[in-house]
C-alpha cells in the first residue's frame, strides 16, 4: 500500500509540470490584450508599452514563463492586473468559498444520487426504474443556470424566502454556521447538486443492477441471507467505482460552477475565473486554472488512494 | 442651508462593476469606478456640478476655489485652494499634496509613484508639463502648450493623503484598506469583489454636500439577471444598468426608474482611409438618414434618446447643425443614386461590432436593426463580430490595421463629457492611431483648426461658442453615423429618495436618505 502511495505521489510531480505548462500557454492564446481592461481608451501607446514592460509582459514567453514558474515554486502566484492584490490569496480565498458550496452541494447530491440509484438499480425494468432515470436524465439535461434563475424567480423573487445572491449578510469573510448564513447556501447548492444526482444515481442504478444479478447474490439469497443485509454486500461491492464518481464530482462541483456562482453572486473560484476571463486577468487566470487543476489532481489521487483501500485488486494492478 | 451628516438610513448599490474599484485615490473601472469610489471618497481641485437634472453638468470650484492662467503665457495656470480642508486622517490639504498626488501618477522615480493609479490618471491630463508650489495654498500648473481644456482634464484628478499614505507605511496594498480623501464619504471597510462600505464625512467641508445616509454600501453585481433579482428579492435597494426587458416588471412592482440624458453616445465610427465608401458625405447622410430611430427606441423599450448629432440633443454645446439627422429613407435612396449607386451597384461595407461591452448598450440586437435599415436603402453590411476587449485593442490600432479586417466602421459607444474626450481625440489629425483614438484617419485642416480654437479659448463662454461650431460641422459633414443616446437608467425601491440624476457620467450620493418602508 505505502508504495502504491508513494508511486502515486511521484507522478503528481510530473502531471503538476504539465498542467502549469498548459495553464501558461492556455491563457495566452486568447485573444485581446490584459492591460486593455486596466487602462482607460485614452492611454497612448507609449503607457500601454510602459505598462506592459511593468507587468513584464514585454519579454519572450519562456522567459515570462520561467520567472511565473520561479515565482510560483515559492509559493508565490504573482498579482492580479486588474485588482494588483496578491493571486494566491485571491485564489485561495475564492476556493474556501466553492469549496463551502460544493460540500454543501456533496451533502445533497451523494445520499440522494445514491438512494436513486438503488431505488432504480433494486427496481430494474420497472416503473420505479423508469421513473428514476427520467428524473436523473433531466438533473444531467437541464441546463443548471438556467435552473437556478427559476429557482430564484420562484424563491426569492416571488416567496422572498432564500437571498438570491451573496455570500452571507456580510459577505464571506464574515461566514458563520448558523442559519443566518446557511440561507444563503441553500438556493446555489441545490442547483449545483442536480447535476451529480443525476451522474451518481445512473451510476449506482447501473452498478446496483449488475452486481444484484450477480451469481454471488443469488447465492447470498440461498444461503437465507435476508434482504438487508444482501443489499450492504451490494452496497460494498459498488462502493469503489461509487466512491471513484463521487470524487470526480467533488472535483467538478469546485470547478465547474462558473454559472452557477455568477447566477447567485457567489465568490467562488468560477466566479473569479469568469471575472478573471473578462478582464484579461492573466496572473489571475493561470493561478485560478492552476489551483483549480491541481484540484483535479489531488482529488484523483485521494480518490485512487480510497479505491485501494476498500478494494485490494486495485492495488496489485 | 448647513447640513449635518448622518441618520438618512443605509442605501446598498448594486454596481455593474466586477470588483470594488480601487480604493486608493485614482479609481479604476471606468466612469462607474469613479462615480461610486473617486467622487464619493475623494474631491478633485474642479468638481463637477451634479446638483440639477434639468442642464447638463458644468464644471465647478473643488479642492481649488479659483484658477487662472497667465495673460503672458497661457500655459501657465495658477489654482489657489481652499482653506480649512482636511483628509480624512486629519491631515491638511495643501499645495504640497497636490504635487504629491500629481508626481503619484506622473513621476515614476518619485517614492509615492503608483503604477496602478497611473495607469487611470496619466492619460487623463495629457496637458500637464510641470506642476510646483507656489505657496502653501497656491498651486501652478504648466502645460505642454495653451490648452483651455485643462479644467476638464484636472476634473478627473482626485486627491489622496500623503499623510496617510506615510502611516501605511508607504505600502499602497495597505492604504487601499484604510483610504483618506477629503471627499464626503469615508471608506469604513472593504471586501474585495464582495462589498465596500462608506460612512459619512461629518468635518466635509462642504455643507450643502454633506452626505445624509448613515451608510452607502457598494455590491458588484456584474451579472445583469442577479442585479434584477438582488433589488427584487429586497437584498440592495439599487441597481445600476437594469436590463431594458426587465424594467416593466420592476415598474410593475412600484420600483423607481430613473434615467436621463447624459453625454454618452452609440455611434458608428467611420473609416476614412482610401476606397472606404464613407469618403463620399453623400453616402454619410444617406446612411444617417436611414435609420429608424423611434423603431430602435421601441426596440429598446424606450431606453434610448434618437440621435439628432453626436452629442445629445441637450448638449450645451450642441449649437445649430443644418444637416437634419432623421429615418428618411427616399433622400437616403436619393443622395445614394446620386452618388453613383442603386439596385445593381448597391454599397457594401464592413463593420466591426462587439456582442456586449461597457456602455455598448445591446450591441448585437440594435446592429442587425441597423443593418436591415441600411439595407433598406441599398447599403449592405456585413459584420466583423469580435470579443470586447478585442475591439478595444482594433479601436486603438484604428482602421488601418489587418486586425480589423478591412472593416470601414467600428461600433463603439463614447463619453462626451468633456471637449478632449467627447470630440478632439475622436477627429484630430495628430492623434490618428495608432498615435491617439482616431480610429477613423481622419484629417481635415479645418477640424484641426477647430481644435485648435477649443484649446486656446480660455473664456469658458467663447470656449462654449467653439465647441457649438465644431459639433455642428460633426453633425453637418455627418462625421459619424450617429444613432443613440443612452439614459443611464438605474432602478431603486421606491423608499429611495432625494435623489436627483444628473445628466452626467457622475452622481451626487449626498442628498439621498431612504424612507421608512
Amino acid at each position: 500500500m505505502f508504495s502504491y502511495i508513494l508511486r502515486r505521489l511521484l507522478l503528481v510531480i510530473p502531471v503538476a509540470f504539465g498542467v502549469s505548462v498548459i495553464c501558461f500557454l492556455l491563457v495566452q492564446i486568447a485573444p485581446g490584450d490584459p492591460l486593455t481592461s486596466i487602462m482607460p481608451a485614452e492611454a497612448t501607446a507609449e503607457e500601454q508599452a510602459a505598462m506592459r514592460a511593468a507587468y513584464g509582459l514585454d519579454k519572450p514567453l519562456p522567459v515570462q514563463y520561467a520567472i511565473w514558474a520561479a515565482k510560483l515554486v515559492h509559493g508565490d502566484m504573482g498579482n492580479s492586473i486588474a485588482s494588483g492584490r496578491p493571486v494566491a490569496s485571491e485564489v485561495f480565498g475564492a476556493v474556501k468559498n466553492s469549496l463551502l458550496l460544493a460540500v454543501a452541494a456533496a451533502i445533497i447530491a451523494f445520499p440522494i444520487g445514491t438512494i436513486l440509484g438503488f431505488t432504480a438499480g433494486y427496481f430494474r425494468d420497472t416503473w420505479v426504474d423508469r421513473l428514476v432515470t427520467g428524473v436523473a436524465i433531466a438533473g444531467v439535461s437541464v441546463p443548471n443556470y438556467w435552473l437556478g434563475i427559476v429557482l430564484v424567480i420562484i424563491f426569492s423573487v416571488t416567496l422572498g424566502w432564500l437571498p438570491a445572491i451573496g455570500a452571507g449578510p456580510g459577505g464571506s469573510q464574515h461566514w458563520a454556521w448558523d442559519f443566518e448564513h446557511i440561507r444563503y447556501l441553500i438556493l446555489p447548492a441545490i442547483t449545483l447538486s442536480v447535476v451529480p444526482i443525476g451522474i451518481i444515481a445512473r451510476t449506482i442504478r447501473a452498478l446496483a443492477g449488475d452486481i444484484l444479478s450477480m451469481e454471488f447474490v443469488q447465492a447470498l439469497y440461498a444461503k437465507g441471507m435476508s434482504r438487508g443485509d444482501v443489499l450492504c454486500h451490494v452496497a460494498r461491492n459498488a462502493a469503489a467505482t461509487a466512491l471513484s464518481v463521487m470524487g470526480l464530482q467533488i472535483a467538478q462541483l469546485l470547478g465547474g460552477s462558473i454559472l452557477i456562482e455568477t447566477v447567485f453572486n457567489w465568490p467562488g473560484s468560477g466566479f473569479l475565473l469568469s471575472n478573471a476571463i473578462f478582464q484579461q486577468d492573466l496572473p489571475l487566470l493561470q493561478g485560478t486554472i492552476l489551483v483549480l487543476a491541481m484540484f483535479f489532481v489531488i482529488s484523483n489521487l485521494v480518490v485512487d488512494v480510497a479505491q485501494a483501500a476498500i478494494d485490494p485488486r486495485i492495488k496489485r494492478g | 442651508m448647513a447640513q449635518t451628516a448622518g441618520g438618512g438610513g443605509t442605501l446598498r448599490i448594486g454596481m455593474t462593476a466586477a470588483d470594488i474599484p480601487l480604493t486608493t485615490g485614482q479609481t479604476d473601472q471606468g466612469g462607474e469606478g469613479m462615480r461610486f469610489m473617486g467622487y464619493t471618497v475623494y474631491d478633485a481641485l474642479i468638481n463637477w456640478d451634479l446638483t440639477s437634472a434639468d442642464k447638463p453638468s458644468g464644471l465647478i470650484p473643488g479642492l481649488a476655489t479659483e484658477w487662472t492662467t497667465d495673460d503672458t503665457d497661457k500655459t501657465k495656470w495658477t489654482f489657489k485652494l481652499r482653506e480649512g480642508v482636511k483628509f480624512h486622517d486629519g491631515s491638511e490639504f495643501n499645495a504640497d499634496a497636490v504635487v504629491w498626488n500629481l508626481d503619484k501618477l506622473l513621476d515614476s522615480e518619485c517614492a509615492q509613484y503608483d503604477p496602478r493609479q497611473s495607469a487611470q490618471g496619466k492619460s487623463r491630463i495629457p496637458a500637464v508639463a510641470s506642476y510646483k508650489v507656489i505657496d502653501p495654498m497656491t498651486v501652478e500648473i504648466t502645460t505642454k502648450e495653451p490648452d483651455a481644456t485643462l479644467p476638464y482634464q484636472l476634473a478627473w484628478i482626485v486627491y489622496s493623503s500623503p499623510a496617510n499614505w506615510e502611516a501605511q507605511g508607504k505600502d499602497w496594498e495597505k492604504v487601499a484598506y484604510q483610504p483618506s480623501g477629503t471627499g464626503p464619504w469615508k471608506l469604513a471597510s472593504f471586501a474585495p469583489r464582495e462589498r465596500a462600505e462608506l460612512v459619512p464625512n461629518p468635518d466635509y467641508w462642504d455643507n450643502t454636500r454633506m452626505a445624509q445616509l448613515d451608510k452607502l454600501i457598494l455590491i458588484p453585481l456584474p451579472e445583469p439577471n442577479a442585479r434584477s433579482a438582488a433589488l427584487m428579492s429586497g437584498q440592495v435597494d439599487w441597481i445600476e444598468a437594469p436590463s431594458p426587458d426587465t424594467i416593466p416588471a420592476m415598474q410593475a412592482n412600484g420600483f423607481t426608474v430613473s434615467s436621463n440624458a447624459y453625454p454618452h453616445n452609440w455611434t458608428w465610427h467611420l473609416s476614412r482611409l482610401e476606397n472606404s465608401p464613407w469618403n463620399d458625405i453623400r453616402v454619410r447622410k444617406a446612411a444617417n438618414l436611414a435609420i429608424d430611430r423611434a423603431g430602435l427606441k421601441q426596440l429598446l423599450g424606450g431606453l434610448m434618446i434618437e440621435a439628432k448629432g453626436f452629442l445629445p440633443p441637450s448638449s450645451q454645446w450642441f449649437g445649430n447643425p443644418t444637416f437634419e439627422v432623421k429615418y428618411d429613407p427616399e433622400a437616403a435612396k436619393a443622395l445614394l443614386k446620386e452618388a453613383g449607386f442603386d439596385d445593381t451597384n448597391r454599397v457594401k461595407l464592413k463593420a466591426l461590432i462587439s456582442p456586449s461591452g461597457s456602455g455598448q448598450m445591446l450591441p448585437l440586437p440594435m446592429n442587425e436593426y441597423m443593418q436591415q435599415n441600411l439595407a433598406d436603402v441599398g447599403i449592405d453590411v456585413e459584420f466583423v463580430v469580435v470579443e470586447w476587449n478585442q475591439m478595444i485593442n482594433l479601436w486603438r490600432a484604428g482602421a488601418a490595421d489587418p486586425g480589423c479586417q478591412g472593416a470601414q466602421s467600428i461600433n463603439f459607444s463614447y463619453f462626451t463629457q468633456d471637449p478632449f474626450t467627447g470630440l478632439i481625440r475622436h477627429l484630430s489629425s495628430a492623434l490618428i492611431a495608432p498615435n491617439g483614438t482616431n480610429w477613423g484617419h481622419y484629417s481635415d485642416p479645418e477640424m484641426d483648426a477647430l481644435f485648435s480654437e477649443i484649446r486656446t479659448t480660455f473664456d469658458s463662454a467663447a470656449q462654449d461658442d467653439v465647441l457649438r461650431k465644431t459639433h455642428e460641422k460633426f453633425v453637418n459633414e455627418a462625421l459619424f453615423l450617429m444613432v443613440a443616446h443612452d439614459v443611464a437608467p438605474r432602478a431603486m425601491k421606491p423608499t429611495v429618495t432625494g435623489f436627483v440624476q444628473a445628466q452626467n457620467w457622475f452622481q451626487n450620493f449626498s442628498s439621498i436618505t431612504m424612507k421608512s418602508a
